[in-house]
């Protein structure tokens, strides 16, 4: 942390968000490994090694088909380049491809049989894998009314499943949370018609790989009308050295219904640099809802750029029927480079889509990200709220495409980024695109900190506020707003994050 | 990458039958590198990013589509100033019509004159601005323009020059294909107003270099001509030094295609560039502000508005840039780009961006598109104006933003009359 201990701050920017940024980009918590017995696929990415994973994953012939297929597009495909990204070339045939806890070989057939290594690994990690009421981690946890919060889990270590819980009460409510792997074995019907259907197989370099050698990820289906009773929640946890994470998220929500999903990820401290390239798909129709939150913690290198996490990541969300709405929220701390850009495809009439993202930027580390909002359906609504903080020498892009098309007529987008700079030796960029092609629906892009409702100005300075303060207070407003958009299970984290403001900040 | 490869032999092939004009050893120099740029770089295709937007083939192809002549039937811009005129029919200098290249204050000369010698302080800017203009974003066309312009004017201002120097361009030969290139060096504590006006040729790409020394100001106008079926690629490039001025506006109403692109480097503190622009598109019109800004010295500020009316299938586009380096702190920096589109038919694609390295500094950027605003509409129309006149004021209460940045007050009423004219007759 000396980067940003040194630094001087230019005046203007609060020294609680100073502190706030040291505190979260200080000392990795979640560094250490587990010594475990591991079960490696040869080094390296070939047809046999693709025919491994569906093999390993007891996959039906036309799983291991499709992932040939993608295979073979993935060798035509080249590596994006646009951006604002510098890192070393990536030897995609020095990973490890697939990596699996010997005791996994097994499969357990309730948490009770998994390995206790395991149980521990991520009960440090403050996610017991007991069917708890609650995260432990969480203040007051232990306090809580029995019929409190229930979050269930599917904990992710490399490249497979570990367990899910809550399995059977999900079942009485006829939702269907299992890993993606379990799915393909038991939902093919479902799997079959939603997988690739949102992120086509050939859709980028990244998620063509992913589509060819993702081993496992987490699976839900809720059915027409039902609320999902409780939080569900999915957490990556990378092990294993030199070992590439590709999971692999299908959510689909039908109609009427509703379903909140957390993730959350980690790996250890090491010197060389690690792959993980997932892909998120959600289905929502009508009148259903996805609220799908981030807290992306994977190790980020330490303060000299020498190892972490390269994260490329495509995660889409297809508002298929009308009034479907998602929201996607991201809190995006660790990973040494980040490339992700959770998108909505707002196609059914009245959809609803909303982004928000906090991304810290610390050291080296870069992070080029955004959204996309892709309006298609008539009366459609998106709003984009992103703030980017930058200290040490890294490099934090905002990059967001807004899209109005011709038949999406009488839509709204409302947008607004704000970065912030800790130190004269960081960046920050915006890149928007935005592209209007009918008159009904209006696009507004702002990225200032005066810029505020001039409605609320004017009611704050009519009560004898000066401009600044009335400024500051809707600000700050706006920033509790995001954070509170995150559910409860990550107030420990976003706590820390409510202490940054936005003053102080650049475009 | 088999893509750029691709592109330097189509490139080549298009370059083949053409010759750079004879020149004296400097200018032969200059011409020789940027040719090289442009071989290496490859003419633009419509996969580049930076021509996202806009489709570069009817401006990199062999033959410049034809494009009748408009009778506006109006007298041109600017007519009734005092000022030095030069005028350019269909990219050829027209001595008849121009007045005495000379004035108080500047020098002027003819490119294809100062071309042939082989010594001339013009060496210090041609292509040099637009070879620096090149990084981080390459501009093909720009570099085009240094190898193959045939004329142009070269300014030399020493003093603070009254009249402004105003180019005329003419437009007469259906086809024709016009490469013109001028350079203007302001020296410390200069000041000089230019303006351009007229459709100039079928095809017509234009390069502008102005270096503005310290303390010294420019100021730029230019209504882009009205033919229906011209288009065009302009680069305006500009060096601004310690405390010096650099303001442009540019007017543009008609034609099939219209690419302006701004490369403006901020290199002395407290500079001060503001570039402006205001469209106003009606039918198979496409109309691209492309523009670049970077600062690379302390508490200097730079301006960004460009406004766009759009109806009947126009086509709006903005990319703007704000590049601080590090370093260059107490920056501000300001863009809007907005449009208003008047039907469904219209579009406005826009790439507003930002990039910061240094964290003192205040940069912001704003965006919008949308109809007419209807409270508004309806205000008027209470009142008893109809509706084409009330949505023709807030049409000009639109644009006025854009139009507010010519400092002058008699460039601006001109402007403004013009466009308060061209809305009455459309509304016949």
């Amino acid at each position: 942390m000396a980067a940003i201990d040194q630094t001087q701050v230019k005046e203007g920017v609060d020294q609680e968000t100073v502190d706030a940024v040291r505190e979260v980009g200080g000392k990795y918590k979640y560094g250490w490994e587990t010594e475990i017995e591991m079960e490696y696929a040869p080094k390296g990415l070939t047809e046999d090694i693709v025919r491994l994973i569906s093999e390993k994953n007891e996959e039906p012939e036309w799983m291991t088909d499709w992932r040939l297929e993608a295979y073979k597009r993935w060798l035509t495909k080249e590596e994006p380049d646009w951006a604002m990204l510098d890192y070393p070339e990536v030897d995609f045939q020095d990973q490890y491809y697939y990596a699996r806890p010997k005791s996994m070989e097994e499969k357990p057939k309730s948490l009770d049989e998994v390995d206790p290594k395991l149980l521990a690994t991520y009960e440090k990690l403050g996610i017991p894998l007991k069917e708890q009421m609650i995260l432990a981690g969480v203040e007051g946890a232990e306090n809580a009314p029995a019929e409190g919060r229930k979050v269930a889990v599917d904990a992710v270590f490399d490249s497979v499943s570990v367990g899910t819980t809550f399995q059977k009460e999900l079942k009485e409510a006829g939702v269907i949370f299992c890993s993606i792997s379990e799915a393909i074995r038991e939902h093919p019907e479902l799997v079959k018609k939603y997988l690739g259907s949102v992120v086509p197989v050939s859709d980028n370099f990244y998620a063509t790989l992913n589509s060819a050698v993702f081993s496992d990820g987490s699976f839900v289906y809720v059915p027409p009308g039902v609320r999902c009773p409780m939080e569900l929640s999915t957490y990556f946890r990378i092990n294993a050295e030199n070992t590439g994470q590709f999971e692999r998220t299908l959510i689909i929500a039908d109609k009427g219904s509703y379903v909140s999903y957390l993730e959350g990820c980690t790996a250890p401290q090491r010197d060389t640099s690690q792959l993980h390239a997932a892909v998120v798909e959600i289905v929502i129709e009508e009148d259903a809802e996805v609220k799908y939150s981030t807290v992306q913690n994977w190790y980020p290198g330490d303060e000299n750029g020498k190892g972490g996490i390269y994260n490329f990541v495509t995660k889409r969300a297809d508002c298929r029927g009308d009034r479907a709405k998602v929201m996607w929220t991201q809190v995006e701390t660790g990973s040494a480079v980040t490339w992700k850009y959770p998108s909505c495809i707002l196609r059914g009439d009245d959809a609803q889509g909303e982004f928000y993202s906090i991304a810290i930027t610390n050291n080296h580390q870069q992070a080029d990200t955004g959204t996309k909002m892709i309006h298609l359906g008539k009366n459609t609504k998106s709003r984009i709220v992103s703030k980017g903080i930058s200290a040490g020498v890294a490099q934090n892009t905002y990059r967001g495409q807004v899209s109005m098309h011709p038949k999406a007529k009488n839509s709204r987008n409302y947008t607004q980024c704000d970065s912030l700079l800790i130190g004269d030796k960081c960046g920050a960029h915006t890149v928007p695109y935005i592209e209007v092609k009918n008159n009904s629906s209006r696009v507004e892009h702002e990225a200032t900190t005066s810029k505020v409702d001039d409605e609320q100005m004017f009611y704050c300075r009519q009560r004898g506020m000066d401009e600044e303060e009335a400024v500051a207070l809707i600000v700050n407003g706006f920033a509790k707003e995001v954070l509170q958009a995150l559910p409860m299970e990550f107030a420990m984290e976003a706590q820390q994050l409510v202490a940054i403001s936005l003053e102080g900040s650049v475009g | 990458m088999a893509a750029l490869a691709k592109k330097q032999e189509a490139t080549a092939a298009r370059l083949d039958g053409l010759t750079v004009p004879a020149s004296g050893q400097w200018a032969s120099e200059a011409r020789a590198a940027a040719l090289g740029r442009l071989r290496e770089m490859g003419l633009p295709d419509r996969r580049d990013e930076y021509w996202k937007y806009t489709r570069p083939d009817t401006l990199t192809q062999a033959d410049a589509p034809a494009a009748a002549v408009f009778d506006t039937g109006e007298p041109p811009l600017f007519d009734s100033f005092d000022r030095i005129k030069v005028v350019f029919v269909d990219g050829v200098f027209d001595a008849e019509q121009s007045d005495e290249l000379a004035g108080e204050g500047l020098t002027i000369e003819r490119l294809a004159d100062v071309a042939e010698k082989d010594i001339h302080w013009a060496k210090e800017l041609y292509g040099v601005l637009e070879a620096k203009g090149q990084t981080p974003v390459e501009r093909p066309l720009a570099a085009f323009n240094t190898a193959f312009a045939t004329d142009g004017v070269v300014i030399h201002v020493t003093g603070k020059v009254a009249k402004p120097v105003s180019l005329i361009y003419q437009h007469k030969a259906e086809s024709s294909d016009a490469v013109l290139h001028h350079v203007i060096k302001l020296d410390a504590g200069a000041e000089v107003t230019v303006l351009e006006n007229g459709p100039a040729a079928a095809r017509f790409n234009k390069s502008m270099e102005v270096n503005v020394a310290d303390n010294a100001a420019f100021h730029h106008v230019r209504a882009q001509g009205r033919d229906h079926e011209r288009r065009a690629v302009t680069h305006l490039f500009g060096r601004l030094g310690t405390e010096s001025v650099f303001k442009s506006f540019t007017l543009t109403v008609n034609g099939r295609l219209t690419r302006n692109e701004a490369v403006l480097e901020l290199t002395g503190d407290d500079a001060v560039a503001h570039v402006a622009g205001a469209c106003l598109g009606d039918g198979d019109f496409h109309h691209d502000d492309t523009v670049f800004v970077t600062h690379d010295a302390v508490n200097c500020e730079s301006r960004q508005v460009f406004k766009k009316v759009l109806r009947n299938g126009a086509t709006g586009v903005f990319q703007g840039k704000i590049l601080v380096q590090p370093g260059a702190q107490k920056t501000d920096g300001y863009q809007i780009s907005q449009s208003l589109l008047l039907d469904e038919d219209s579009q406005f694609l826009a790439k507003p961006e930002l990039e910061i390295y240094a964290d003192d500094v205040a940069c912001s950027h704003g965006s919008t598109s949308g109809a007419i605003d209807e409270d508004a509409l309806f205000y008027l129309r209470a009142r008893g104006v109809p509706k084409d006149i009330a949505t023709d004021l807030l049409v000009m209460s639109f644009v006025a933003e854009a139009v507010e940045e010519v400092e002058s007050e008699e460039l601006r009423d001109e402007i403004i009359g013009r466009l308060e004219s061209w809305l009455e007759r459309r509304r016949g």
